[in-house]
């Protein structure tokens, strides 16, 4: 037990004299959330745009003023000639451009057959297809509109709900994808390099001739970085109940022991790093690309894996933050029970006491 | 019992095309509280040779014993008895002198407290530092530090690898000194060093070269045993000198060492005058020419240059 | 008498409080072998950084083969070379690459680069081996192979720091004759050593402590003088008497 005690006790000196280190791990959470609270959003707003309108009659102007009056859009200019669509592009602020065929309303009334031509910026797709969306959707609120005076006896009008999350905010989706990411970031990468340190700086030599055990020494290096992680738990739910005012609507404690349990298979992970490298800059690297990238594509809150071919499908399976993911989210935003995440609960349970059981018995007790 | 007995113990590194034999039939003992030199130059495979005995690393063919236990089988006992300072002091530097000794006693299930005593004379050296962080030591105070380190559970046998490369020649000195007081504790060590003059402060050395032992006796037997006369010249031109020599048609060997140049000559039965007429015919001038003892680098070169001649 | 290539007048290093190197004078002439010994933490790497042109003098003067070490160092830098046992070739290149690269920093052009390093291989018996990764060469070999190539553009100073820690005594003297040739065609060499023993092969011999030059002059000399009968005696007295560490 004193061995025990003195090995933690020495990991807590390391990691608190290496003041530049502890203040990016403390912090980064923070960063990461506000990153992407406010400045990765997928929600549009105030998108510039400019409009070319060869019509310039009573609909037209009813529809500039209800695209204007929107949060979504802010008309930059008019534009006068066809020509001065692709310099207004080329200027890459503008992100759609919107045109009035000659006579609009007109034929609107009788044709009831109107052309309005919507052209976007398509070097960010994503955007482009949601910019259109909303500019679309304007468009046909002035239709249904004009329809209702004219009272047309055929139409659906779909209901649309949007279920816990109305004001559909990204902070639902990326609070427990920043939690992930963070928790495998410190977890693993941190737990290797301060195994494979010991080895750079040739501790490793003497810790090794010591009557000190495997297990003992596995689990000094585990749990510094485990209490450092429970501590980014509370950092991140703290700025994202205060700051982006998303709620814990499921069981505090359910949320705290579901994170533990990640930081476990996460430290495990490390370990096996730990296991196959030798310098520190090969873990980094390791982590990097073997952890982080994965949380990042296949974990979920990035791309959604039910678009993805089988193959990456197959994959996401086995990527531990995909059924963190899914745990917080179920936990936290959907406010639901311990019944309702216990199949992912066990997947990842599985998955820690395997990554632990390999680390463990592939501990080297000799130098090679 | 012995503290250590090795049997032709063989290692080799890399794949088969490419094998590199760091050790090669490797056999000695050394008794209890014997002070046992391992000498050598970088590369001649005395790291591999201790990380063996120290259950760090397994032996391709061959048997080892450390204080009557296998190394293989038995390494949890090894383990727990034997203390080892690797090559690069293995400290942490973030951590203060006191802190590092605290953690390598409890680490050895021992404590500061228990074994004072034997530590007290190289720790009182250094604990007026005892604050400062491992690494704002300078190399003589880490050597001392990474020495109580390895002592603090008072181990039966002591495994020193170049513990005084890097280290100025006064820090070296002092070190020796340490060793003989804790050799009079009873404690077997076994140091490693490329420094050949070290070799004198040994009980008995292994001269070790490319894997090899070369010789291993005290280093009294070992410069008996060369049964040459050693020349030692100088004069005023000594790189001249060096070369001229090197021509001398009775010259067997001859090369620099310190402000002489030691000469062996083919036929023995020539000697003095034979050089000095030489010399002087080459106008050189300031001569001295005198027989010298050869020590232990001057039996490291004639073995080298003979297992060379082997090869 | 010869040029005079390092010549260096009160120069002093403060750090802070603490003063690295405290107004040390000589000269080292051309062709000379110039030992440059002390303890631990004398202050002899803080010194060898300031003629190299790494780090700015806080008072006094030098030059090095000539030039001013506060203002020309990029003219110091082209005609130096530097080599310890530290840093010295890359591992991962193989003999001729490592030779390429560092005749190619000092700007030298292909032509005479080749032609050098087909005599330069011949000289260290690696004319068979010009492909070899350099981490597979044995460590002797290597040091020589670095010293050739510290001095491969012919610089008027070379330093050398401890070049020769951990190497068997015969390679040890075959480095040492690579040193007194490259002294012979007229390089100055700067050479700090822990063996003794070497220091009895430099023409002159300063002895630092505590960041002051203490002794200067000829082995012999300094043996007279401190009335010891080897260098090593010399080193002790002197050091025995230092203060301060790292």
């Amino acid at each position: 037990m004193k061995q025990f005690i003195i090995f933690v006790q020495k990991e807590f000196f390391h990691i608190f004299r290496d003041r530049k280190s502890l203040l990016i791990i403390i912090l980064m959470p923070i960063v990461q959330i506000i990153l992407f609270g406010f400045a990765l959003t997928n929600e549009i707003k105030d998108s510039n745009i400019v409009i070319l309108d060869n019509s310039k009659d009573v609909a037209t102007t009813e529809i500039i003023q209800r695209l204007e009056a929107s949060r979504y859009f802010n008309v930059a200019r008019y534009l006068h000639i066809e020509g001065d669509l692709e310099t207004a592009f080329k200027t890459g602020t503008i992100r759609l451009a919107i045109v009035f065929q000659p006579g609009f309303r007109e034929s609107l009334l009788h044709s009831n057959h109107a052309q309005v031509q919507l052209i976007a910026d398509a070097t960010d797709p994503n955007t482009a297809t949601t910019v259109t969306n909303y500019a679309s959707n304007i468009i046909r609120d002035y239709q249904t509109d004009l329809n209702n005076l004219v009272q047309t006896p055929y139409m659906i009008t779909p209901q649309l709900r949007m279920l816990y999350n109305p004001q559909l905010k990204g902070a639902y989706n990326f609070v427990p994808g920043v939690m992930a990411m963070i928790l495998i970031l410190i977890s693993a990468m941190m737990t290797s390099v301060a195994i494979v340190r010991e080895k750079e700086i040739n501790t490793m030599e003497v810790l090794l001739v010591s009557p000190l055990k495997p297990l003992l020494f596995i689990l000094s290096k585990a749990i510094p970085y485990m209490f450092l992680s429970l501590v980014n738990v509370s950092t991140i739910l703290i700025v994202s109940v205060t700051l982006l005012e998303v709620p814990i609507n499921g069981s505090l404690a359910l949320l705290m022991a579901e994170a533990l349990l990640f930081i476990a298979a996460a430290v495990s992970l490390g370990l096996m790093i730990s296991n196959v490298t030798d310098s520190q800059q090969t873990a980094l690297m390791l982590s990097l690309m073997g952890l982080l990238l994965p949380t990042l594509l296949l974990g979920g809150f990035m791309f959604p894996i039910e678009s993805m071919p089988w193959p990456l499908r197959i994959a996401s399976n086995l990527v531990p933050s995909k059924w963190f993911f899914i745990i917080i989210k179920n936990v936290m935003i959907k406010g639901l029970g311990f019944t309702m995440v216990w199949k992912e609960t066990l997947v990842l349970f599985t998955m820690a006491v395997f990554f632990l059981g390999i680390s463990l018995s592939k501990f080297k007790i000799r130098l090679a | 019992m012995n503290s250590v007995t090795i049997e032709h113990i063989v290692k080799k590194y890399g794949a088969k095309k490419e094998q590199v034999t760091a050790l090669n039939d490797i056999s000695f003992e050394v008794a209890k509280g014997e002070l046992f030199g391992v000498i050598g130059p970088d590369g001649a495979g005395k790291t591999s040779l201790f990380r063996i005995l120290t259950t760090l690393l397994l032996a391709d063919s061959g048997t080892a014993m450390v204080d009557g236990f296998d190394v293989v089988k038995q390494y949890k006992n090894i383990r727990n008895r034997v203390g080892y300072m690797p090559g690069k002091f293995s400290l942490y530097q973030d951590l203060s002198v006191e802190e590092n000794l605290r953690f390598f006693a409890t680490i050895f299930n021992s404590s500061i407290k228990e074994n004072y005593e034997l530590i007290r004379d190289i720790y009182v050296q250094i604990e007026p530092f005892k604050d400062r962080r491992a690494g704002k030591l300078s190399g003589g105070m880490k050597q001392k530090l990474a020495l109580c380190c390895a002592l603090i559970h008072r181990p039966s046998v002591l495994f020193l690898d170049e513990p005084t490369t890097g280290v100025d020649a006064v820090s070296r000195k002092e070190f020796w000194e340490m060793l003989k007081a804790l050799k009079l504790q009873g404690i077997s060590i076994l140091v490693s060093t490329p420094y050949m003059d070290e070799a004198g402060l040994c009980d008995r050395v292994a001269l070790i070269q490319s894997g090899k032992i070369m010789s291993i006796d005290s280093p009294k037997n070992i410069t008996q045993k060369f049964t040459k006369t050693m020349w030692a010249v100088s004069s005023a031109e000594m790189y001249r000198l060096l070369n001229d020599l090197q021509q001398y048609n009775n010259t067997e060997k001859c090369y620099a060492f310190g402000e002489f140049h030691h000469l062996v000559l083919k036929n023995d039965n020539e000697g003095k005058d034979e050089i000095m007429i030489y010399l002087l015919y080459l106008s050189h001038h300031e001569i001295e020419l005198k027989t010298v003892q050869p020590n232990i680098e001057d039996c490291f070169i004639e073995l080298m240059s003979k297992s060379n001649h082997q090869q | 008498m010869s040029e005079t290539v390092i010549s260096a007048d009160k120069l002093t290093k403060k750090f802070g409080d603490f003063i690295a190197t405290n107004e040390i004078s000589f000269e080292v002439k051309k062709g000379e072998i110039f030992g440059f010994l002390g303890a631990n933490g004398a202050g002899k790497t803080t010194a060898i950084r300031m003629f190299c042109g790494l780090l700015l003098p806080s008072s006094g003067a030098a030059t090095v083969a000539g030039f001013d070490v506060y203002r020309q160092t990029e003219k110091i830098k082209q005609n130096i070379g530097y080599m310890s046992q530290k840093f010295s070739l890359y591992e991962d290149l193989t003999v001729k690459e490592n030779i390429r690269f560092y005749a190619g920093i000092y700007g030298m052009n292909r032509q005479s680069i080749k032609e050098k390093t087909v005599g330069l291989l011949k000289q260290l018996n690696l004319a068979s081996e010009p492909n070899t990764l350099v981490k597979s060469l044995p460590l002797g070999w290597k040091q020589k192979l670095a010293f050739s190539v510290a001095i491969f553009h012919e610089p008027k100073v070379v330093f050398l720091d401890e070049p020769t820690g951990g190497v068997d005594p015969i390679t040890r003297r075959e480095f040492w004759n690579l040193i007194y040739q490259a002294a012979e065609r007229g390089i100055t060499i700067f050479v700090t050593t822990h063996y003794m023993d070497e220091a009895e092969y430099c023409n002159r011999v300063s002895i630092m402590v505590d960041g002051k030059i203490e002794a200067l002059d000829t082995p012999r000399n300094l043996k007279k003088i401190f009335t010891a009968a080897s260098m090593d005696e010399v080193f002790l007295q002197f050091a025995r008497g230092a203060k301060r560490g790292e």
